[in-house]
């Protein structure tokens, strides 16, 4: 299972980053998007998956009598999706905002800036 | 109960920000709110920098969660210098920013993501969870994303379009390291990780995760090959940005890396060789990327650049006295970049342009602005006594030691590269009879502003040229700090005492 998912992974992290290297705006926040993903499913993987129960301790045991599920790696993929869903959302209307005004889509168009001023 | 002043930074600049939240459309209050928020930021600052240079490391547990499960916030003298920095340059830019930043961009909403961006700035210093530095970096890098596209002139979007996406890329590759990091040792807090990270056996991942960190934060403190992002984007929004950017947000990276490469990861021969060669670089491309500009603010950008090439060159030497010689550059920098800036945006108002070849006769004009801006320019350069020399003495002397002749040679070269540019901005700008410029209509030229607001635009400039002068005059004050921050850095036994014992007042 883990193979699988480490698998995965690494088409997801290869995946963003070649779309991130594209020429278009819009193939530019879809890598981001995925960039994301990749790295939430990395924090899973790395929370060691396990058949466990939920990490409660039964009221008459001191510790914990049997394998628990991890509640940091969820507490952190959590966090990493909400944040990387504000950032997308702004992405997006930026990239929107940007194709108004720039009036094309293509990055290698964007070099107004980079000329003497 | 003193010690939770180490979180009051925080509370003052989220509560001020939404006390500016609620003032949405009433800008006159947002100035004053702004100003005088600066001002008790500045004093809470002192008061805990205070605090920490008597009683030595405190920590504040969030939630009273004990270490190593809950996040910590720990002060050590390094935070508590970077915080009081940070609400110097705070109070300089909102002077500042209340003048030149046009009403239009102040109606939406610029002083409370301003205050964000300093409750970001302030979090990111004085957390010791590593995955709390993560959110407050988010925090910081989602409020320089608004305030870089303000106003949305097609500069700015091609600008923080580049900007965002090398940003979010330096982000995902944090998470990345976070990720590994975690489960390599099953822990976030970063006290608990300096005891544990020894203690692997599998070098070769630690040493990629420690890569992975190398990466992340070259990326936001622009560093050779990972800077390009900067000079694309820093110089599109207005000064007042640009300056707080300038002068705080790649200092935020080059604090996570002292951080990281001092505390969790240490004594990683390779790593240490990497951070010297990436230095090296980062001081030559950066100042040679400054020669050729002919944008004022494009230069001082590659200035950026090329000056963090020292704070991470003493970062690679890893002596005591090399590490001293990076924290005074850090105390140095943040002042001189953030006056830099705020003078660029001066001229600017002056005269309507920032091309060089069209500016000259600031001396004709206005002499004593032209003798004030000279002292950041100077400071800059590293001209004895002011504040830029004295760090490259530790620096130097630390190379010597450790027979680094290709470190020495960089040093001197960026220093001349940045005395032939200066001198050629001072020669240009101010000394060079004036062109004939046609009058922008709809610009506010500097001469028709009212007192107020002249004052408002000189004011931050003096106050910080003159904190650069106790810095450079009383080089010996910030040359002890330096070096106890230095002996704090290296010997981290008593950053541990403070997260798991706290209580026990760890006397310096």
């Amino acid at each position: 299972m883990e193979i699988v998912l480490a698998i995965m992974i690494g088409v997801l992290y290869a995946a963003g980053i070649y779309m991130i290297l594209r020429r278009s705006l819009v193939k530019l926040i879809l890598g981001i998007i995925i960039l994301g993903n990749g790295a939430n499913l990395l924090i899973f993987l790395l929370g060691r998956i396990s058949k466990g129960s939920p990490p409660i301790i039964p009221g008459d045991l001191k510790v914990f009598a049997e394998a628990y599920a991890d509640p940091i790696p969820q507490a952190l993929i959590l966090t990493a999706i909400v944040i990387s869903f504000g950032l997308q959302s702004f992405a997006i209307i930026l990239i929107k905002r940007a194709y108004k005004v720039v009036k094309t889509d293509d990055l290698d168009e964007m070099n107004a800036i980079d000329q003497d001023s | 109960m003193t010690h939770q002043l180490v979180i009051y930074p925080l509370l003052l600049q989220l509560f001020l920000s939404i006390i500016l939240m609620f003032s949405w459309s009433k800008i006159s209050w947002q100035r004053v709110i702004s100003i005088v928020g600066g001002f008790l930021n500045i004093a809470i600052s002192i008061w805990l920098f205070a605090f920490i240079w008597n009683e030595g490391t405190q920590t504040v547990q969030a939630g009273n969660w004990a270490a190593p499960f809950g996040i910590t916030f720990v002060a050590d003298s390094l935070s508590a210098t970077l915080v009081l920095l940070t609400a110097i340059s705070g109070l300089a830019v909102s002077t500042f920013s209340a003048s030149s930043i046009v009403a239009a961009r102040l109606k939406f909403g610029y002083f409370p993501i301003f205050h964000f961006l300093l409750l970001g700035l302030n979090g990111a210093f004085l957390t010791g969870d590593i995955f709390n530095l993560y959110v407050w970096f988010e925090i910081i890098i989602i409020s320089s994303f608004v305030l870089i596209t303000l106003g949305g002139e097609k500069a700015q979007l091609e600008g923080a379009v580049k900007y965002f996406t090398l940003n979010i890329l330096a982000s995902m590759i944090f998470l990345t390291a976070i990720a590994v990091l975690y489960g390599l040792t099953g822990s976030l807090n970063m006290a608990d990780l300096s005891l544990k990270v020894a203690a692997i056996e599998n070098r070769g991942l630690v040493e990629i995760t420690a890569i992975l960190f190398l990466i992340a934060f070259g990326i936001k403190a622009a560093v050779f090959p990972l800077y390009f992002w900067l000079p694309a984007s820093y110089h599109t929004p207005p000064s007042a940005v640009s300056a707080i950017f300038g002068g705080l947000l790649t200092k935020v990276g080059v604090y996570a890396l002292i951080r990281i490469f001092t505390l969790i990861f240490v004594g990683d021969v390779f790593l240490q060789d990497t951070i010297l060669v990436m230095a090296i670089l980062t001081l030559i491309s950066g100042g040679l990327g400054a020669l050729i500009q002919n944008n004022l603010r494009k230069v001082f950008s590659y200035l950026i650049i090329c000056h963090i090439g020292y704070m991470i060159v003493g970062l690679g030497l890893y002596t005591e006295m090399a590490i001293a010689g990076t924290i005074f550059y850090l105390i140095h920098d943040i002042i001189v970049k953030t006056n830099l800036f705020m003078v660029g945006g001066l001229i600017y108002r002056i005269t309507g342009t920032n091309n060089i070849r069209s500016l000259g006769g600031l001396y004709a004009q206005y002499p004593l602005l032209s003798l004030l801006i000279a002292i950041p320019l100077f400071s800059l350069v590293g001209i004895p006594p002011l504040s830029g020399f004295w760090p490259k003495i530790s620096l130097i002397t630390a190379a010597f030691a450790g027979e680094n002749w290709w470190v020495i040679g960089a040093i001197l070269f960026a220093s001349l590269i940045t005395m032939v540019i200066i001198a050629k901005v001072w020669a240009n700008v101010v000394w060079k009879d004036k062109p004939e410029l046609p009058k922008r209509l709809n610009f506010r030229y500097y001469d028709k502003l009212t007192n107020v607001r002249k004052t408002q635009l000189v004011a931050p400039i003096v106050f910080l040229s003159l904190i650069s002068l106790y810095i450079g005059f009383g080089a010996e004050h910030v040359q002890q700090l330096s070096s106890r921050v230095a002996s704090e850095l290296m010997d981290n036994q008593q950053y541990i005492d403070a997260v798991f014992k706290p209580g026990q007042t760890i006397k310096p």
